[in-house]
């Protein structure tokens, strides 16, 4: 472990990844399971940039972490409102009540 | 050790002990809140990794943002009172096994594998670059993203508007 080295940051992010995967599978909130998604693409982010900077040496890497956050933003925003909406036909947000197509 | 080191050890610590709080505590207001400092921890590291740019984006985008979303959607779904039992979690030992293996794996797959090094590794301001490339080689990717940002906005207003009942 050393800030010089690509294999540090590569375990950060594969600590994150295993972190997010964990919030993923056990949580029953649906706000908690788009947290761990967050953490999942963090970690999918820190492989981007650590492998632009260490490996190839140019900055595609970066762009296509700049692409990720974007798209992050539009899964939050859309997630939400798919949350916020499930609340108020079910009155819970518990991923394991809201299991009907059609009420 | 010198102070770059030690600072680098400190971000990588709040990252992670900030990322187990997300993965492991039972109120999800300290959930939401511990997602901060993962943001700023992972900012941090793009700082070292020579991503001025990319640090910059994450801190506008989640921290300003989602972060902010991940909040309102907290406030508004939650009576307060009984955020303790809100946030609850099943099947907690077997995802750790698996998770456990699945970590074991990754780690050792990093540690064996022989990556390929660039001869040098240079620490410049990449914002100039990114944005040229943007708008040379990546063209196309860059307004498909508008159309996207577009397409999620207007499905978020749909999606959250109250129902009118004929």
């Amino acid at each position: 472990m050393s800030p010089n080295e690509l294999s540090s940051y590569l375990i950060i992010g594969a600590i994150l990844f295993s972190l997010g995967m964990f919030t993923v599978l056990t949580r029953r909130n649906a706000i908690s399971v788009l947290m761990g998604v967050e953490l999942i693409l963090n970690s999918a982010n820190i492989n981007y940039v650590a492998f632009s900077h260490f490996g190839s040496g140019n900055h595609a890497g970066q762009i296509y972490a700049i692409f990720v956050i974007m798209l992050a933003a539009a899964e939050a925003a859309v997630g939400l409102a798919i949350v916020l909406a499930i609340f108020q036909l079910f009155h819970t947000i518990d991923v394991e009540a809201a299991e009907t197509l059609k009420d | 050790m010198d102070v770059s080191t030690a600072v680098f050890y400190l971000i990588c610590l709040v990252t992670v002990v900030s990322a187990g709080m997300v993965a492991f505590s039972r109120n999800i207001i300290y959930s939401a809140f511990s997602l901060l400092g993962t943001f700023m921890g992972v900012a941090g590291i793009y700082v070292f990794l020579g991503a001025d740019f990319v640090a910059a984006v994450q801190l506008l985008i989640y921290v300003g943002g989602i972060l902010v979303l991940i909040l309102f959607a907290v406030m508004l779904t939650h009576r307060i009172t009984d955020v303790e039992i809100t946030n609850r979690a099943a099947g907690t030992v077997p995802a750790l096994l698996v998770i456990g293996v699945f970590i074991y794996l990754l780690i050792q797959t990093i540690r064996e594998t022989p990556w390929v090094k660039a001869k040098e590794v240079v620490y410049a301001a990449t914002t100039a670059k990114i944005g040229d490339s943007f708008l040379y080689e990546y063209l196309l990717p860059f307004e498909l993203a508008s159309l996207v940002l577009l397409g999620a906005m207007i499905g978020a207003v749909v999606l959250s508007r109250k129902e009118i009942k004929e």
